[in-house]
């Protein structure tokens, strides 16, 4: 059992806000839910490179296609440091990666889903990653030094990448041609419950929410960040002259925010279980990647060890 | 020089470098690690972003309404006079490797000429575009000698991935009449001129590999004239299906 003086201290030490570093005591506990929090977090970031990716060669414009790349090559830049996060807590990458390949991880469930036509593009950057924003903007104050440094850093590239999404959606919603207009609204009706879910189940049926709030790896509720998601996406969805796909959507002058439908949880759930549209073939890509990369792999460690050993005969 | 002999000269840099950076782009989320999906995604930036700028410059020359998108993603495929190596499949990581070497090392020489030209964006592009070239240049040199001289297997596979695409160098080193003119005027570079130094080059970096040069003379060629390989019309198929299914829309 651990040492309930040093539960005491740790707790009293993220109570007055302190950062807790990678040399610091932590409670086991702790340090699993950070690791699996973490690495989920860098798996979403390297499968969300898929479903975007899915669009690079078919982009509509030089442009379009140079935003494109960069964003998904940015997503892999984030992969990479969220992987060095976790291996601050003593669990390396190759370890994360076979977890990810063999199914065990979990990772964002909302890149399950396909991107079907090029408006998708534009709505995984402005709710996709709007929603990743609202929460990862409450995950810089995570009590977990290197994970909320992480953030910060990678907030800024996120804003832009939300940014692009939007300036895509106005050129097809409210510049567009009526194909366009088309393309954009079902691409909206698509991408809006699934991103609604990103913020995961409601806080009553969270299974982790109450000791990651008084840990402080979580700072706020998954309800509380819906909702200020909501808040903040219906209007822009008004301004691009989209019609949100929930007949229960509307604004609640009491409360001052905006009430919404109920989520289809069944839904989630299955998508979380393995049964979205793509779970199987995000795994397969990940995993034909990974496998058709070992001998590249094995050639760079082989010309590591080779130099090596001509650095230690030289100096001798 | 004619108007024509210009435009002609510009387009085939802006295609080398579209069609490349639509090649390399198909890598990006599916790199044999993390790091390589970075460099890649680089490597297609740096060249797309080369060839939107002559695309740029080409619709300001032309004059007739078409911006550079629809230069680059809307002509016929018998249209576009790239090098046929640029659009040939990505291959395994060898073949895109030592596609990388081949070319990048070709291109470094060729923008060290032209910086010299005496066509103010010719000389100002290959100023701006050397530095990047040259990065492109080391991360292929770093990965041919990593599997050139890693284990048995990624020998086998840059070797085998080096002989296939030899066949298709003797284009990018070829002057037709178009090349001499530009050389001779001075606003261009003669690629033959290159071979020299780009041999040299090659025969250091694959003894250091322990790759062996391969030696066969003939070569493909067409690319220039707008005659292709059966993989362009897949590669323009996907890069302008929005172009072509929506005309005229905006992005």
């Amino acid at each position: 059992m651990e040492n309930q003086a040093l539960l005491e201290r740790f707790q009293n030490y993220v109570d007055a806000e302190n950062k807790i570093e990678a040399k610091d005591w932590m409670p086991d506990g702790y340090r699993k839910t950070l690791v699996r929090q973490i690495a989920q977090h860098a798996h979403s970031e390297v499968v969300g490179m898929l479903p975007e990716g899915n669009w690079i060669t078919r982009a509509p414009s030089l442009r379009r296609k140079t935003i494109l790349i960069s964003k998904v090559q940015d997503e892999a830049g984030h992969g990479l440091y969220l992987y060095s996060a976790c291996e601050t807590l003593g669990v390396d990458r190759d370890t994360l990666i076979e977890e990810l390949l063999s199914g065990k991880a979990k990772y964002s469930s909302i890149f399950n889903y396909p991107t079907v036509s090029w408006a998708d593009i534009g709505a995984i950057g402005w709710l996709v990653d709007g929603a990743a924003i609202v929460n990862q903007v409450s995950l810089q104050r995570t009590s977990y030094g290197p994970y909320s440094r992480a953030m910060v850093r990678i907030c800024k590239e996120e804003s832009f990448h939300q940014r692009q999404g939007y300036e895509i959606m106005i050129a097809l919603a409210k510049n567009g041609n009526e194909a366009q207009k088309k393309m954009a609204q079902e691409a909206f009706n698509r991408w809006w419950w699934p991103s609604l879910m990103m913020f995961g189940p409601s806080d009553a049926a969270s299974a982790h929410s109450g000791q990651n709030m008084a840990w402080k790896i979580k700072r706020h509720g998954n309800d509380e960040l819906r909702q200020k998601f909501v808040d903040m996406t219906v209007p822009q969805a008004e301004y691009l002259g989209l019609t949100i796909p929930d007949k229960d959507l509307k604004w609640n002058e009491a409360t001052g925010h905006y009430d919404f439908g109920e989520i289809d949880w069944t839904e989630f759930n299955e998508v979380v279980k393995g049964n979205g549209p793509c779970n199987k073939q995000r795994l397969q890509t990940r995993n034909k990647a990974h496998d058709e990369g070992a001998w590249v792999r094995e050639a760079a460690m082989a010309y590591a060890r080779k130099q090596q050993e001509r650095q230690a005969v030289s100096a001798a | 020089m004619t108007n024509q002999a210009y435009y002609t000269y510009l387009l085939r840099l802006a295609d080398d470098n579209l069609i490349l950076g639509q090649r390399l782009s198909e890598w990006c989320g599916h790199g044999p690690i993390l790091e390589e999906d970075i460099a890649l995604s680089n490597i297609a930036l740096d060249y797309i972003g080369q060839s939107t700028n002559i695309y740029k410059q080409l619709a300001s020359l032309s004059n007739d309404g078409r911006d550079e998108d629809a230069i680059a993603l809307t002509r016929m495929e018998s249209e576009y006079v790239n090098a046929l190596m640029l659009e040939l499949p990505n291959g395994d990581y060898a073949v895109t490797i030592a596609r990388q070497y081949y070319y990048s090392s070709f291109y470094l020489l060729y923008l060290d000429h032209l910086k010299t030209s005496s066509d103010v964006f010719l000389s100002g592009f290959a100023e701006k575009s050397i530095k990047e070239v040259k990065y492109h240049l080391q991360h292929a040199t770093d990965w041919m000698l990593r599997l050139g001289d890693g284990t048995p297997e990624s020998h086998s596979r840059l070797q085998h991935a080096v002989n296939g695409l030899w066949p298709y160098l003797g284009e990018l080193f070829n002057d037709d009449e178009l090349d001499v003119e530009a050389a001779n005027e001075g606003w261009g570079t003669s690629r033959e001129a290159l071979r020299t130094a780009w041999t040299d080059r090659l025969n250091a970096v694959f003894a250091e590999a322990g790759l062996t040069v391969p030696s066969e003379a003939w070569y493909h060629s067409g690319g220039r004239k707008g005659r292709h390989t059966e993989h362009m019309g897949f590669l323009l198929a996907e890069m302008q299906f929005l172009q072509r299914a929506f005309p005229g829309a905006k992005w």
